[in-house]
């Protein structure tokens, strides 16, 4: 085990006094798929928010490995090789689809030109290419949400974080979403830390999955571990949960 | 140039060759009402189209327009009456002046994340400051007015800005056709992209690594700075400035109508719409002129404005492009 992606050292944020995240502390290792799972109301998208630079915590530290990432603003974070997904869909809206992945290359391109030539790749990979010309506004939810993937994956990340890409699609529409995940972390390497409650996704793709609950951590490890945890079973996933 | 002319399909080129062939050659049969009608268009679709730069290109509504304006004009008009500088290089200052109004305002409004109709206040605010210091300074004229002298009516005197009508009228066409070219290209770069990003959606634009406070006080430099040019022509043209002309809020409201009515966020828009609206409101006026009813063409142009607003609020140009074929939608053939 060489030195972790992402760090995460006991992170707090409070809102007027409600704790929505206490403490928090885990790890990404580099090439790893981690999943954040918990009930609605856990902390995982506030969490989220801390590490993209949304928010600033009110303690602990977020290292990109060397370097730390508290205080910086979420463009600068973007800069330093992390990008995200929101949760609520923000496409461009008046903006074609290419276009729309055009702004997210130009942060790691010199010209737009160049910006243009690095989209054709990552359309593809999101099923997108037919599409590239019509405004973001015509599409369809999944299509956003694959849209909102691209555009995140084209500034050319080391970690990228998924703020439940999977809610809202159909099954089938998960495991296609799933396979590119798995597809991009096996061809390029990609580092990934996903939130998600479509639990058939997260088993799917993750190796290792943190279990946040009231702001906290409760649980940690394998899938497999994961789920026979008896503070996971109590608060969250109920006794039924298959792997 | 031949990005200049991208999602234009063959027949909008002709129709916009045509079009600028015509007001090129307009003087020659075109008598002095209607050129001064013309120049108003155009000095109309040009501060448009600085204004649009703001709110079009990046979201930002300004309804202090007036402000830049007015400060440009003032400045290139002082020089010149009090130390004889010709406005050729005043414009330089003026331009200085007028970017650095717009960058206070910029600053103060995105560092404390002030947004839409909240920055606009802050826009009103600033441009009322700046009326009421002008309206007490001596050395600009106050509430009197300051009045450039006139010698020249008839030459063309471009470093000094003295001529006649007609050399007003193409320093104007070229501006208004300039800023056209000025705003495609940025728009097709880099900028244009952050730009829009930023429009549709700000937190969405920070995300994805980009600094949006820069990139918003980079739109509102150009905005200002072309809108300060604007206000050097204002001064030569007119020769004479109030306070409470130049920068009333009428004066910003004005600077609106145009891109409003021909379609915010569109690069013809400014054009179209000062072209649509000046004229008709000139032919109003002179029907309705025996009834004496002031202030009826801002009314009619209000009536436009709410018109548009209700019945096709992306304005008239994307509905024109679209009906007449005259731009191509990317990844289609004509």
């Amino acid at each position: 085990m060489g030195q972790p992606l992402l760090t995460v050292d006991g992170i707090s944020k409070s809102f007027r006094g409600l704790r929505a995240v206490a403490n928090v502390s885990f790890e990404v290792e580099e090439g790893a798929i981690v999943g954040l799972i918990g009930p609605n109301g856990a902390g995982k998208t506030t969490c989220f928010n801390v590490i993209a630079g949304v928010y600033r915590p009110d303690s602990g530290r977020i290292r990109l490995r060397d370097a730390t990432l508290n205080g910086l603003r979420p463009d600068q974070i973007c800069r330093a090789g992390l990008a995200r997904t929101f949760q609520l869909v923000k496409p461009f809206k008046d903006l074609t689809v290419e276009e729309n992945v055009v702004v997210g290359a130009l942060c790691a391109s010199g010209s737009v030109s160049e910006a243009r030539a690095a989209t054709g790749d990552i359309l593809a990979r999101l099923g997108l290419k037919a599409k590239r010309f019509q405004r973001a506004s015509e599409l369809t939810l999944p299509d956003r949400k694959r849209l909102e993937v691209a555009r995140a994956l084209a500034t050319r990340p080391t970690l990228l974080l998924l703020d439940e890409v999977m809610a809202g699609l159909r099954p089938t529409e998960t495991d296609e979403m799933v396979a590119t995940f798995k597809a991009l972390n096996r061809d390029t390497g990609l580092t990934i830390l996903l939130i998600e409650h479509v639990m058939r996704a997260v088993m799917a793709l993750s190796q290792h999955i943190v279990v946040l609950h009231h702001g906290e951590k409760i649980s940690e490890g394998t899938p497999e571990h994961v789920v026979r945890d008896q503070a996971v079973l109590d608060c969250y996933l109920g006794e039924e949960v298959e792997v | 140039m031949s990005g200049l002319f991208a999602g234009v399909s063959t027949r909008g080129r002709v129709l916009f060759a045509a079009f600028l062939a015509f007001l090129i050659v307009a003087p020659l049969f075109l008598n002095d009402y209607w050129l001064a009608i013309i120049i108003i268009v155009c000095y109309l679709g040009y501060t448009g189209q600085s204004w649009n730069l703001m709110l079009g290109f990046a979201g930002l509504l300004s309804i202090g327009h007036a402000l830049f304006i007015g400060v440009g004009a003032y400045t290139g008009a002082a020089l010149f009456v009090h130390f004889g500088v010709p406005p050729a290089l005043g414009i330089f200052a003026a331009i200085l002046v007028a970017v650095v109004a717009g960058s206070i305002i910029g600053a103060l409004g995105f560092r404390f994340e002030i947004r839409g109709v909240y920055f606009a206040l802050l826009t009103i605010a600033f441009a009322e400051f700046v009326r009421i210091m002008v309206d007490h300074s001596r050395w600009l004229g106050g509430t009197a007015g300051l009045f450039l002298p006139v010698q020249n009516r008839e030459g063309i005197d471009l470093l000094n800005l003295r001529g006649s009508p007609l050399m007003f009228y193409y320093i104007i066409l070229f501006l208004n056709f300039g800023a056209l070219a000025l705003c495609r290209w940025l728009l097709a770069g880099r900028l244009g992209y952050y730009w829009q990003a930023i429009r549709d959606d700000h937190d969405a634009a920070q995300a994805l690594g980009i600094n949006v406070f820069r990139y918003k006080m980079i739109a509102v430099m150009i905005s200002s700075a072309m809108a300060g040019v604007a206000g050097v022509f204002y001064a030569f043209y007119y020769n004479n400035l109030f306070p409470e002309q130049i920068f009333s809020v009428e004066q910003s409201v004005q600077v609106t109508f145009a891109p409003i009515v021909g379609g915010v966020g569109t690069l013809f828009g400014p054009i179209l719409g000062a072209f649509i609206l000046m004229p008709l409101g000139r032919v109003l006026s002179t029907l309705t002129e025996h009834w004496n009813l002031p202030g009826i063409q801002l009314l009619f142009w209000g009536i436009c404005v709410a018109g548009i607003v209700l019945f096709r609020p992306a304005g008239i140009w994307p509905w024109m492009a679209r009906t007449l074929r005259l731009t191509v939608r990317p990844g289609k053939d004509e």
